[in-house]
């Protein structure tokens, strides 16, 4: 068993609180980095460290932060994405409640690498109770001196600031998160120029996830080696696996990059319940296009699942076995983004209307020969056509489920219902 | 005239000077209104904007943008179902009917007596402890049918006096 490295402090009393953190030597990294490091020399570790990003899309994390321009006289911004609304996933919820401090000494480290004195952390609304256990950590480190005027002697400054989102899941998209803080609707901005250039208030920005910065620290303590040791070297480090569904034991495993999806929900999430059989797995979150069993044998890493046709994405991991429906998952999913679609781009906004009536009437046992054909068409005509990624989802999702399981759709239709209700 | 007692317009004016500019509280403005005022209406909105110094629209335009914000009344009890996938697949909608049946209302209604909203919702990032809900601030996991009725018999003995427990509650977290 790998050592844990972002759970490491999980199951330790009082887990959430600065004096447990530091415990087990916590801020040491960011006492180091202030002491010894230049910011250019910690933007090449962690690009050496080959970490890249969590939040879903795998950019390389060090490469994210050297766009920053090096202008000592302009403003930069750190902002964390603590937005965690892709279903099946539920990660950075739990370091925000259990380690907070993880996550805070991640960022401080980041915003001292691109020079930011000032830092966000935008949570999605309905984590109340997460958004206050970041709260009184952050406290905590005012009080101590980790955070605020003159840290620890070294005359840098910074601060940290806790945003609460309001429901909208598209504000996990980076641009879309930059507006939602500057007081607009949560709508993307076209890239280029990128946050990097041209972020919050217009100034240069990072963001990045929660669990990205929580690998930041042990990258400084343990060297960006013995980091990038742990699983494939182009898509190094631990992770964090969402496993829930249909499944014996759902829950938050922390296991290296690279594992086999068959191994991570086989033998560590038990398996399929007593008298089912799994039949299809989402590997990273609903926008990932789903694997049917048959091809579990897959290592979940950013290259890898690419090159399959799906995703790591937020490695939310949902098992589905031979009572879920096919149809009514697609649907489901369907319904998500078109609930979720900020409205801004026609295609994302009408396309996703259309395709969840035409699933909703297949279901329902009311679908026309030639829906399977127009859903198809409507997909590829949402797919690359959008400010961001959220169409791009939803119809890669769709055209999995009909890819792997058109017998059902095809039944559906002929039989005028649906074979699971 | 004020609608906004002064400590809350205060707490407005302090959460806007964290910021480098005052119309980025507009969100954690309206996060405190209807903490205390439990519905967002026109003359909060309104004067939200002017103690930011933005124009009414831009005020209204978040408030109806992002769905947790409410320019309705919703009831004492406001229990939001998540229904996507992993919730769907363990049950929610069987949850639903269920919870339909025992109050009276469908989906989006408000009991007569003001004590009971329902909704769906979308996935809150609990898919571990499915199905879940969301009643007001706190998360009520692995919800089964038993589990669900003893939730809503204890709301229902209450007397309409009697505050929920909106205080998360740090227990409520799943297996890690």
């Amino acid at each position: 068993m790998m050592e844990k490295v972002l759970l490491k402090n999980i199951d330790k009393a009082d887990s959430h609180t600065l004096k447990a953190y530091m415990a087990n030597g916590g801020y040491e990294a960011w006492r180091t980095v202030l002491k010894d490091y230049a910011p250019e020399q910690l933007i090449e570790l962690v690009k050496a460290s080959g970490l890249r990003g969590r939040g879903g899309a795998g950019f390389p994390t060090g490469l994210k932060w050297s766009f920053i321009p090096k202008d000592p006289n302009v403003p930069k911004y750190l902002c964390c994405n603590a937005d965690e609304g892709e279903p099946g996933t539920f990660k950075d919820r739990a370091i925000m409640e259990k380690d907070p401090h993880l996550m805070i000494e991640g960022m401080a480290i980041t915003a001292y690498a691109i020079g930011a004195q000032q830092a966000f952390i935008y949570i999605r609304g309905e984590f109340a109770w997460p958004a206050h256990v970041v709260e009184e950590a952050l406290a905590e480190c005012r009080r101590e001196g980790i955070l605020g005027e003159n840290i620890f002697g070294s005359g840098y400054r910074l601060d940290m600031l806790v945003h609460r989102g309001a429901g909208a899941y598209i504000c996990g998209e980076e641009t879309a998160l930059i507006e939602s803080l500057e007081g607009n609707r949560g709508q993307p901005r076209f890239k280029p120029p990128f946050p990097a250039i041209k972020g919050l208030y217009g100034c240069p920005t990072v963001v990045n996830n929660v669990e990205t910065f929580a690998c930041v620290p042990v990258i400084v303590t343990r060297g960006a080696q013995w980091f990038n040791a742990i699983g494939p070297n182009k898509s190094p480090g631990p992770k964090l696996y969402c496993v829930s569904g249909q499944v014996q034991r759902p829950g938050l495993y922390e296991l290296p990059m690279g594992i086999s999806l068959r191994e991570l929900v086989q033998e560590h999430a038990g398996g399929a319940r007593p008298g089912h059989r799994i039949k299809a797995v989402i590997p990273g979150g609903v926008s990932a296009p789903l694997i049917p069993e048959p091809e579990l044998d897959i290592a979940m890493d950013f290259d890898t699942l690419a090159a399959a046709g799906t995703m790591l994405g937020s490695a939310g991991v949902i098992v589905m076995d031979d009572s879920a429906c096919m149809v009514e998952v697609a649907w489901r999913i369907n319904h998500f983004f078109h609930e979720e679609s900020c409205g801004k781009c026609t295609p994302c906004r009408e396309g996703l209307e259309w395709i969840d009536q035409m699933l909703r009437r297949i279901e329902d046992g009311e679908g026309r020969d030639d829906d399977i054909g127009q859903i198809d068409r409507l997909a590829s005509n949402i797919f690359g056509r959008t400010f961001c990624a959220l169409g791009d989802g939803a119809a890669m999702a769709v055209r999995a489920a009909i890819k792997h399981f058109r017998h059902e759709f095809v039944e559906h239709i002929n039989k005028r219902r649906c074979a699971a209700a | 005239m004020s609608t906004l007692a002064r400590e809350l317009r205060a707490k407005i004016d302090a959460a806007a000077a964290r910021y480098p500019n005052r119309r980025s509280a507009i969100m954690p403005a309206l996060h405190l209104a209807q903490d205390s005022e439990e519905h967002l209406t026109k003359p909060i909105m309104e004067e939200i904007a002017e103690i930011l110094d933005v124009a009414p629209i831009h005020v209204y335009e978040i408030a109806t943008f992002y769905t947790m914000f409410r320019t309705d009344q919703v009831g004492r009890y406001h229990i939001q179902l998540c229904n996507n996938v992993s919730c769907m697949l363990l049950g929610a909608n069987r949850l639903l009917e269920r919870m339909e049946k025992k109050l009276g209302i469908k989906n989006g209604e408000t009991t007569a007596d003001g004590r009971f909203t329902l909704s769906t919702v979308e996935c809150l990032g609990s898919c571990d402890t499915a199905p879940m809900l969301q009643l007001n601030d706190r998360y009520i996991e692995n919800l089964t049918e038993p589990s669900l009725d003893e939730l809503l018999d204890s709301l229902a003995d209450q007397a309409p006096a009697i505050e929920p427990t909106v205080v998360p509650d740090p227990d409520s977290t799943g297996p890690a």
